[in-house]
């Protein structure tokens, strides 16, 4: 049953299979989806199935074919909701992002300064978080910060306060969840980059009477940068479309925007406004992304 | 030195505590006999066994594991042709976008791949397919995002390997195809089976891309963990967690110990 096939072919066949089935798929449920998305942005809601006006009207035998809409847009702007979303999530993501780096840095340091093999089990403390639940991590934190939660117990046992404080359903609980969750994206670029400082210029410095803090400001921080901002990027971009943590830990008020688009498409069911808010979401994310992807061009190369 | 030393460990002590003391607390309480969190109202396995009769949960858990094998092995497959196909296929048209489609959904927020996939596949009014939502979309959805992070793992891999067995079975006259699965791909084996495990738990854990793309057709372990979890604290869940938890610690630290070995054994890697 064997058909005699040119190798030439068949070679070509092969390259051809490798690229294009990965390309197609990647097509199919990626770009075109975000296509999708874009479009319907620019559509106006309808209580039909799909619930969105079509783009174009084929019907229409005026030029006007095109039913594209900025009204989802302009109700963006309009509607105080929504950049009061987009201004909490950027100043919740960034605060994260610093409480991060203030406490992933001198934990990526000491890591590297630990000689082997302790720092292989260091390591593997870091990592073990990302392959457990993602989703329970954040319930853990319920279970502490409740008002029967452990933490108000010991505060009530130890006679420091007589009513249980409200911790869960806070802002604040909100960085707890982000900083605990992300910490680890934090830790490991850091420890890539601080790993291969050298710790001979460090002593070659302070020879030449150099402070600790000089030393530090001078050397070790300029070297770290690459890790320090890649880090930074690994935990502001999640973080700022983050819909669990302030699902499960944030009040009825903390609206990042992430739950606000959840909502909108779940609750109210308006599809051409989720959409306006993801691609507004997306063009926010668009700078840190794209600077996130040079770094590691720059690193690959 | 000394005291900046003395700092960075005590720094790093509190990091492994705050990482790690929630976790074990939650452990310690699945096996606490009263209902409220606070009153230890001492050691039990009740919520054990009220887990093992929860047919929700288990129902759950089984779509979902179901859902992680296909999709991981699947999301393997396509993820090791396409670091193949920006590793080892030179230049064509279309490279810069399917870089870009590759790194893409590593960064893209869940809310935005969720959305879009779910108005994809709502689109079935037009093209008849799929004919429902539910287990099927799902798992579509995690391949695609799943197969960015195996193609990330095996490029890594085919990037850093030695090119010269390749050439020479090229030189010696293998053809492509054969070549590939007879050098290369024994060579990237590892790199497919840790990125089948990425693949795997990611798809286990995933929430926000599940509930867009489920509709109403299915309900994996997430979707039933996050609705009974949304409501407060829930002694069952602690049970479950704890026995999720269990499994992959014990999953990790053999993986890191067998890794820990080869090293030895092999210093080179």
């Amino acid at each position: 049953m064997s058909t005699v096939v040119n190798p030439g072919k068949r070679d070509r066949l092969w390259r051809g299979v490798v690229i294009a089935t990965p390309y197609l798929w990647l097509l199919l449920f990626f770009l075109i989806p975000f296509a999708i998305v874009l479009k319907i942005s620019f559509a106006d809601p309808l209580v039909a199935q799909p619930p969105f006006s079509p783009f174009f009207d084929w019907t229409a035998t005026t030029g006007d074919r095109i039913l594209a809409t900025l009204d989802n847009y302009r109700f963006l702007l309009e509607d105080k909701l929504y950049l009061v979303s987009y201004l909490k999530s950027i100043k919740i993501a960034l605060i994260s992002t610093a409480l991060c780096l203030l406490l992933g840095f001198p934990m990526a340091y000491a890591i590297a300064l630990t000689p082997y093999p302790w720092r292989n089990l260091l390591l593997l403390l870091v990592i073990l978080p990302f392959w457990t639940s993602f989703l329970l991590r954040v319930y853990a934190w319920m279970v502490m910060l409740g008002k029967q939660g452990l933490i108000n117990h010991l505060l009530i046992s130890s006679g420091l306060i007589d009513e249980p404080l409200q911790m869960l359903y806070t802002d604040g609980a909100v960085y707890l969840g982000i900083v605990y969750t992300y910490v680890p994206f934090m830790i490991l670029p850091l420890y890539a980059t601080l790993e291969k400082l050298d710790l001979d210029l460090n002593e070659a410095a302070a020879d030449l009477g150099a402070r600790p803090h000089q030393i530090f400001r001078d050397i070790t921080l300029p070297l770290a940068l690459p890790g320090i901002i890649a880090g930074c990027l690994l935990v502001f971009i999640p973080a700022l479309g983050e819909y669990v943590i302030p699902a499960l830990l944030g009040g009825l008020d903390s609206l990042m925007i992430g739950r606000t688009l959840y909502d909108e498409f779940f609750v109210n069911r308006d599809w051409p406004l989720a959409s306006a808010v993801a691609v507004v979401l997306l063009l926010i994310l668009i700078l840190p992304i794209m600077l996130f992807q040079r770094l590691q061009q720059e690193s690959d190369a | 030195m000394r005291r900046s030393s003395t700092f960075l460990y005590s720094v790093l002590c509190f990091g492994y505590a705050f990482l790690y003391l929630p976790i074990l607390v939650l452990m310690l309480y699945s096996f606490n006999n009263a209902r409220l969190a606070t009153v230890w109202g001492g050691f039990s396995t009740r919520w054990y066994s009220a887990l093992l009769e929860n047919a929700q949960i288990l129902d759950a858990a089984l779509l979902s594991l179901q859902i992680a094998v296909v999709s991981a092995t699947v999301a393997t497959l396509l993820g090791t042709l396409a670091a193949l196909g920006l590793n080892r296929m030179g230049r064509y048209r279309g490279r810069t976008l399917f870089t870009g489609m590759i790194a893409a959904p590593l960064v893209m927020p869940e809310v935005i791949t969720g959305l879009s996939l779910l108005l994809f596949v709502s689109l079935q009014e037009l093209t008849g397919w799929p004919s429902s939502r539910g287990a099927n979309t799902i798992t579509i959805a995690h391949i695609t995002f799943s197969m960015a992070y195996v193609a990330v793992i095996v490029q890594s891999r085919l990037a850093s390997m030695d090119h010269s067995l390749e050439e020479a079975a090229m030189d010696l006259g293998g053809r492509p195809f054969a070549v590939t699965l007879d050098i290369t791909l024994p060579l990237v084996a590892p790199a497919m089976a840790a990125g089948w495990l990425l693949a795997f738990t990611l798809s286990l854990d995933d929430l926000v891309i599940s509930s867009f793309t489920s509709g109403a057709g299915a309900s994996t372990l997430p979707m039933v963990i996050f609705s009974k979890v949304k409501l407060g604290v829930t002694p069952e869940i602690n049970a479950l967690a704890t026995i999720i938890i269990g499994i992959v610690t014990v999953g990790v630290l053999i993986a890191g110990w067998t890794m820990l070995r080869q090293q030895r054994v092999n210093p080179g890697h």
